[in-house]
């Protein structure tokens, strides 16, 4: 099969859900001429004009607000925001408005919106390296996916684009540029389902994103020493499937969580005490997570270094809990 | 001077706002609505006459005082008392609320609740009819505090960037909640905001139904053409509160008194009788059918069933996936 990088991935899956749907489109800071911050919208004003491929002002809440109002009048936007941390100067139209319509007005209104933006960090600093996906996992009227693979990432967000509720839709800067088979044909990911990434025996790691490729290559060094990890990604942190790892937490015993978030509270928090909650029978030792220092981010490389979790972190952490 | 039927039916559009706040106001008072409660009162000639000069199909999103546009553009009573009464029979079936009405095969977008927040959704509706080649127009109302939110400014821009059409209408009532508008805003006339984005400004009497109709039918036909957006700022003034539960500590009697003697319902009345355009005995006859309505919607939403709890976590996605039905804690 064919190997292309997430970022092309996210491309094809643009390109071929604009080709099929005219409402579909694009608008965002820079998204036109300049091609979006990481290139990913390069060449698509060439393709589909300046009516389908909007640049806009750097203004995150009509972005984001006029989205919302845009899938109400029928079409299916694209906002994109540049940065996960600019999508804070747009949360309340995302909390308030994009997310509540469809419950608050009992059910007579849709928002079929697929707010993409990247995370992610390398010496950017304290207000441009947060990872804040889980201020959007928490609200209900979201669905909140941050694939891995380039796979996932075109499946899932083709699937995104076709659905009717506002999804918002995290990259990770750090792994645009990841490969990965994809196949020619036309395929679909759902959203909301975790999958089995590598079958084990010994030990689970649940992860989503560059942490969930991390995992996959910890897992990889590890069979060399007969150490059996089971890995599963997420993909969707909202509606959260939680049944491959519950199934696989009463196989293997022994879990680990890896996120690069701020630990307390964390997605990795969520999915712990679902485990305790649904397996606690099942655990064999303590479940331990792997996940960033709780401090605003640094720019000096080595202190940045030391304040996200790596390969290593993960592998120490399985050591652990196979003691 | 306008013709007679539509003279009677401003008339009646507006007695009809001010009944059904009225039994609003008896309704909270015997605590059958819950929550806030925003009453319209005194600036009824802004939404008859201003939605008036839309048509049918316009996209309309407003604020939290919602009631009075909702009226004049033609919702259902009932399920307006209804959703007050958070019964399953209201237009947003006991979800929203006072500051929730909504009704969108009415393209009445909905109230919403968070000030100048909702204007860049008019700007997104307006788009979207741009974008199919739609002679639609949409319509943002807001009062004068939203003129300070950052919303309006990103919203008023990129309206006017890709020259879309929208209406932006400001229902200035001198009050952004308890604080005069003297202390929170730069100017007062705040039409002339419009100028900062090379838009046209205009203000009109937003005690004067026939004002409010004129005015907005210039912007209709501005925006139509394909000139860009419009802002509007209706001069008027709320008689009640800001919400029940204001003391009203922060104006006058005398004020109060003042502007009551523009009521935009007897003097329009008043007007239309000394001009010859219909007699009193008609216009007592629109007043009357108002009052019924009112009454009836009250027996309607009484009379309604709750909303099964069953149903709590419908309406949250259109397209659920996974568990999603209601579990007791």
């Amino acid at each position: 099969m064919r190997t292309i990088t997430v970022r092309q991935a996210i491309q094809e899956a643009l390109r071929e859900e604009m080709r099929r749907d005219e409402n579909v489109f694009l608008m965002g800071e820079d998204i036109a001429y300049y091609g979006s911050a990481y290139g990913v919208t390069k060449g698509f004003v060439d393709e589909f004009g300046e009516k389908r491929v909007k640049d806009t002002p750097i203004s995150e809440t009509a972005i984001i607000g006029a989205a919302t109002g845009a899938a109400l009048g029928g079409l299916r936007p694209i906002p994109e925001i540049m940065s996960i941390n600019f999508a804070l100067q747009a949360l309340d139209q995302v909390v308030n408005h994009s997310a509540k319509l469809s419950y608050m007005f009992g059910g007579q209104m849709k928002v079929p919106m697929v707010m993409r933006t990247p995370a992610g960090w390398s010496q950017l600093s304290a207000t441009h390296s947060q990872t804040l996906e889980l201020l959007f996992a928490y609200i209900p009227g979201l669905k909140v996916v941050m694939p891995s693979t380039p796979y996932d990432h075109k499946g899932l967000l083709k699937s995104a684009i076709r659905d009717d509720d506002p999804v918002i839709f995290i990259e990770h800067a750090l792994i645009y540029g990841a490969k990965g088979e994809v196949p020619e044909e036309e395929y679909l990911v759902p959203i909301g389902k975790s999958v089995v990434r590598r079958p084990g025996k010994d030990v689970t790691v649940v992860a989503y994103s560059r942490m969930a490729m991390l995992a996959m290559e910890a897992a990889n060094d590890l069979a060399a020493e007969g150490i059996d990890v089971e890995v599963i990604d997420l993909r969707t942190l909202r509606p959260l499937d939680m049944e491959p790892v519950i199934e696989s937490v009463k196989k293997t015993n022994r879990v680990v969580i890896a996120e690069e978030g701020w630990k307390t509270y964390g997605i990795g928090a969520e999915v712990q005490s679902r485990i305790y909650e649904e397996a606690f029978d099942y655990i064999d030792a303590p479940v331990r997570r792997v996940a960033g220092v709780e401090v605003p981010a640094p720019y000096n490389k080595h202190l940045e270094m030391a304040a996200y979790p790596h390969k290593a972190n993960i592998v120490a952490a399985i050591r652990e809990v196979l003691k | 001077m306008v013709d007679k039927q539509l003279a009677l039916e401003w008339y009646r559009k507006m007695a009809l706002i001010r009944r059904f706040e009225e039994k609003c106001a008896e309704g909270y008072a015997y605590a059958k609505i819950g929550g806030f409660l925003h009453l319209y009162i005194g600036q009824e000639a802004v939404a008859v006459g201003a939605i008036g000069a839309l048509n049918d199909d316009d996209d309309i999103v407003t604020h939290y005082r919602d009631h009075g546009h909702a009226i004049a553009r033609g919702l259902d009573t009932n399920a307006l008392m209804a959703e007050l009464y958070g019964k399953a029979t209201g237009c947003s079936k006991g979800r929203g609320g006072s500051m929730h009405f909504a009704d969108a095969s009415k393209h009445f977008w909905g109230g919403y609740a968070l000030v100048g927040a909702h204007l860049p959704l008019a700007v997104g509706l307006a788009m979207a009819s741009q974008y199919k080649g739609e002679n639609r127009l949409a319509m943002a109302i807001f009062g004068d505090g939203s003129t300070n939110n950052g919303g309006f400014h990103e919203s008023l821009n990129m309206a006017a960037v890709f020259k879309l059409p929208v209406i932006f209408l400001i229902e200035n009532n001198l009050y952004s909640m308890g604080v005069a508008l003297h202390r929170d805003s730069s100017i007062s006339d705040l039409y002339k905001r419009a100028a900062s984005y090379g838009i046209h400004g205009e203000a009109f009497d937003g005690m004067d139904v026939q004002a409010a109709y004129e005015a907005t039918k210039r912007a209709v036909e501005h925006v139509r053409a394909g000139n860009g957006p419009v802002l509007l700022e209706a001069k008027t003034y709320r008689f009640r509160g800001h919400s029940m539960a204001d003391p009203e500590m922060y104006r006058s009697k005398e004020e109060v008194e003042f502007w009551k003697q523009k009521d935009p319902i007897t003097t329009w009345k008043a007007r239309c009788v000394e001009a010859g355009i219909a007699t009193a005995a008609e216009f007592d006859e629109m007043e009357a059918a108002a009052n019924r309505e009112a009454e009836e919607s009250v027996k309607f939403a009484d009379e309604s069933p709750e909303p099964e709890l069953s149903t709590l976590c419908d309406y949250i996605y259109a397209n659920p996936i996974g568990q999603t039905e209601y579990q007791p804690v």
